[in-house]
């Protein structure tokens, strides 16, 4: 009984010094000046600007990344060809590439020294410094999530009703709309919410190739690190307590979508049986 | 799935398709936009890192400052990964065997970590570890700074690796060996741990991967004070800044190589772990 | 299902294209160092009641100065570029960025003073105020990079030259610096990092900017600064960009940074105006031996023998400090 009491201090105690603690100073320095000066910080035009700019850079990278998301899962599943196996380890390096060699990459690859670049410049196209760079490099870290949750749905969802949409006369397209997405939905859902979560908070690549530019490349979270140098703690504050609200709605959608997942909910993951049937050799 | 699955979400199955109706255009568009996206870019800087010959590339990842950075990540890595195997194990281990008001919130906190933009983690840590510390706590600018950003951004790692292993267990192996007089910890070593073990060193080996090329935590909070406390990410950071992109390609194959390492060992425990279940 | 995918693409590429800026003549891009940031957001106000300035946008980028001289010429957009010492725009007339005639008015395209100066904790309590005073044991100095801030290269500019007025020799002067940077133990990307890192708890003395000190006591720090009897006149250049398509409006603006509202402001944020006519208005202290970077032969071979990065006296001082 001791153990048990120990353990759960310890365990709680931890959360507390590192996530709970943390958090709610956080909070409390954005609203500490009061509620009125918490909103002018946040409504000053640059902050409303680096808003949009998140907002329209997951815009654009979170349908993107879905549309392959489902498309590469039925690949993946459904499909047999020459490099699956690559492909599918492939999917896994935006997990585990630094966000900052993701900045570097793109702006090898788009620079102005580069002549992908050079040629892109030369027609009036700009990636690195401006918003394409932006969405590429969010795109880049966000990209696996829909893949990753679609693909075991797929897999276990199985292919009778395809098949029998097939034998009734279905083409490939027609089954794939009619009778495939709508049974991989919650799959697709679930990954396009981690993928947006993954999509607004990214910092480290679009440091790279943001240049900085307040009101104009700046996202929200840049606007962060930009508010602390500049002596605007409030700003920082306000705008970091935007983000923690947007993780935790992100959060709260995870738990409500699983829930939806399982019928009985005990709070806690279960999908040991999923994790163990898709992790064959 | 479920948040389980953000820490590396579960891999479709390797084995042949199921002879459903593919898509034809499927897996070329697939590849198409993978290669454009993400093997482009990363070849990219795999060439630029060389494209001074193979003495420029050696020259760049051996000098001091940036070998400086690479150990110290190396070594607060290994740090905080280790600490969180503990400490997420207890917090698996609590979620899974004990019941208390508000667990259900606290499981759903331990995801906080992904959802939660990485320069906002730094900053929420600065609040209360750095100069203005309410707890007087002033950890900002120190190597234990450092430890700190990388033991929050890699703690759901292992408990969200643990957490269905540990819910799957079979409670029979550790009835008997309690049965049999072994203590609470003997029957947790030698009968629950082994079990665990697999997805343990998963969950580590991705913490690993991620604490490797964490940035934004660690800009405000370390005071990436070279040789001190300079991450090998940061110094990459300042080299692209100062023009020195070869140098910075380097250090980043260096990096690119790690994280590869790191893949092949999860996949590895990955297997042993659907094999032993 | 098809519509919704397909509704979505397409806002999509709308919003892509709407968010690219199509701006007309009535838009700056202001790209400059990282201290002035509180002095440009006033005058730009300012400028913005003015008939010239009425209805023009500005977008702003601040940061070290090396760093964003090196941005531009790898392409980040700019119509004015402000920066901490005139090398961090000559590299730009290298790319025709800048043109070559861009120094040619009556201040020779400086816009703003200033003078090195040693930033102190409130009491000055380790009695810092000579060069030789950085150096005593135990005294931790904060200045930032000199490869990334043009700051820092004031800095040990001034810490040189300072030795040699004081009747050492050139060898003597580069064997302080080396003893300077022992007891530098944290070096900042900018100056304006460095006076975060010092406002932190960090160091001892800061070397800084008169103005950074200045505005460092403006937000109420608690610090004071010391001005040493020998120190250097820092000049802070500034330049339209050749190619820009808002160069009227950008050339207006660089005219006005000279009238007397601009320099009253630059004044008041600790900037010493350049225009006499305005800096008759405030009484910086005099120091007692101001030197200049062309009493030690002007930035292009200060550059060359001090801060090449590979050859360098600053740089193999570093690598000689840091290989421990």
């Amino acid at each position: 009984m001791a153990a048990r009491l120990a353990l759960r201090g310890v365990a709680l105690g931890y959360l507390a010094l590192l996530l709970a603690l943390p958090l709610g100073i956080v909070f409390f320095n954005a609203f500490g000046g009061g509620f009125h000066q918490a909103w002018a910080a946040i409504t000053q035009p640059d902050a409303l600007h680096a808003l949009w700019m998140t907002v329209l850079v997951t815009a654009i990278a979170v349908p993107a990344n879905t549309i392959f998301g489902i498309i590469c899962a039925h690949a993946l599943v459904r499909s047999d060809f020459r490099f699956k196996r690559v492909l599918d380890a492939a999917l896994d390096l935006p997990f585990a590439v630094s966000p900052v060699v993701v900045g570097l990459a793109l702006f090898v690859v788009y620079g102005r020294t580069s002549p992908v670049g050079a040629w892109l410049l030369a027609h009036g196209i700009h990636v690195i410094f401006a918003l394409p760079g932006l969405v590429l490099a969010t795109i880049f870290v966000s990209l696996p999530f829909v893949v990753r949750e679609v693909a075991p749905t797929l897999a276990e969802i199985g292919t009778e009703q395809e098949q029998a949409a097939a034998v009734l006369g279905a083409n490939a397209w027609q089954t794939f709309w009619r009778v495939t997405l709508p049974s991989i939905r919650w799959g697709v859902i679930y990954g396009v919410v981690l993928s947006t979560a993954r999509s607004l908070g990214e910092f480290g690549a679009v440091s790279v190739v943001s240049g900085h530019l307040a009101g104009q490349t700046e996202t929200l979270t840049l606007f962060v690190e930009d508010r602390y140098q500049a002596f605007d703690p409030v700003g920082a504050y306000t705008a970091a307590v935007v983000l923690a609200l947007l993780a935790f709605a992100t959060l709260g959608a995870m738990n409500w979508l699983a829930a939806k997942e399982k019928s009985k909910w005990q709070s806690l993951p279960a999908t040991s049986e999923k994790a163990s049937a898709t992790t064959s050799p | 799935m479920a948040a389980t699955d953000l820490a590396l979400p579960a891999r479709w199955t390797r084995s042949k398709s199921n002879n459903g109706i593919g898509l034809p255009a499927a897996p070329g568009i697939a590849t198409a936009y993978l290669t454009l996206i993400v093997l482009i870019p990363l070849a990219a800087v795999v060439w630029r890192a060389t494209s001074d010959g193979t003495s420029g590339f050696f020259e760049a990842i051996l000098q001091p400052q940036a070998l400086a950075a690479l150990r110290l990540t190396f070594i607060a890595s290994l740090a905080a990964c280790a600490l969180n195997a503990v400490f997420g194990t207890i917090l698996a281990w609590v979620l899974v065997r004990d019941d208390f008001p508000g667990k259900a919130l606290i499981n759903a906190l331990i995801d906080l970590p992904f959802a939660l933009p990485t320069i906002v983690a730094g900053l929420t840590l600065l609040a209360l570890y750095g100069p203005h510390s309410p707890l007087g706590v002033h950890l900002a600018y120190t190597q234990a700074g450092v430890g700190l950003a990388l033991l929050f951004v890699t703690l759901p790692f292992v408990v969200r690796n643990v957490q269905p292993v540990l819910m799957e267990l079979d409670l029979e192996a550790e009835e008997a060996a309690a049965s049999l007089g072994a203590s609470q910890l003997t029957t947790f070593r030698r009968v629950i741990l082994p079990s665990l073990m697999p997805a343990l060193l998963s969950g580590v080996s991705l913490a690993f991967a991620r604490s490797m090329g964490e940035f934004g935590s660690l800009v405000l909070m370390s005071g990436n004070i070279p040789f001190k406390t300079e991450v090998a990410s940061v110094h990459i950071y300042g080299q692209i800044e100062s023009g020195d992109v070869a140098g910075a390609a380097a250090l980043s194959v260096v990096l690119l190589a790690v994280a590869l390492v790191v893949l092949g060992l999860v996949a590895l425990f990955q297997r042993r772990a659907a094999r032993g279940s | 299902m098809t519509s919704r995918f397909l509704s979505l693409a397409l806002a999509a590429t709308v919003l892509f294209a709407a968010a690219e800026p199509a701006f007309a003549d009535g838009h700056v891009t202001l790209v400059a160092y990282s201290t002035p940031r509180e002095a440009y957001q006033a005058i730009i106000g300012a400028f913005q009641k003015t008939p010239q300035g009425a209805g023009v946008t500005f977008d702003q980028s601040y940061g070290a100065s090396g760093d964003q001289s090196r941005a531009v010429e790898a392409g980040l957009p700019a119509d004015v570029v402000a920066f901490s010492l005139e090398p961090d725009i000559s590299r730009l007339v290298k790319d025709g960025l800048v043109l070559p005639t861009w120094a040619q008015n009556a201040h020779r395209g400086i816009v703003t003073d200033s003078v090195v100066v040693f930033v102190v904790r409130q009491g000055n309590p380790k009695h810092i105020r000579t060069w030789d005073d950085l150096t005593k044991p135990g005294v931790d100095v904060i200045t930032p990079n000199p490869f990334t801030s043009g700051g820092a290269r004031w800095n040990v500019m001034a810490a040189y030259a300072a030795q040699l007025t004081t009747g050492k020799s050139p060898d003597q002067a580069v064997a302080y610096l080396t003893s300077l940077f022992q007891h530098v133990s944290v070096q900042d990307k900018s100056a304006r990092d460095s006076m975060q890192t010092f406002l932190s708890g960090k160091g001892d003395v800061m070397l800084a900017y008169e103005n950074e000190a200045i505005e460092a006591k403006r937000i109420g720090s608690p610090v004071e600064f010391v001005i040493p009897d020998d120190t250097m006149l820092i000049e802070n250049p500034i330049a339209t960009v050749a190619g820009s398509s808002n160069l009227r409006t950008a050339q207006a603006f660089v005219d006005f940074l000279y009238s007397d509202r601009a320099q009253t402001i630059f004044g008041t944020y600790g900037y010493r105006p350049v225009v006499a006519s305005a800096a008759k208005n405030f009484s910086f202290p005099i120091v007692k031996h101001l030197s200049r970077i062309t009493d030690i032969g002007g930035w292009d071979a200060v550059n060359k023998k001090f801060f090449d990065p590979q050859s360098g006296v600053v740089a193999k001082i570093e690598s000689q400090i840091g290989g421990h």
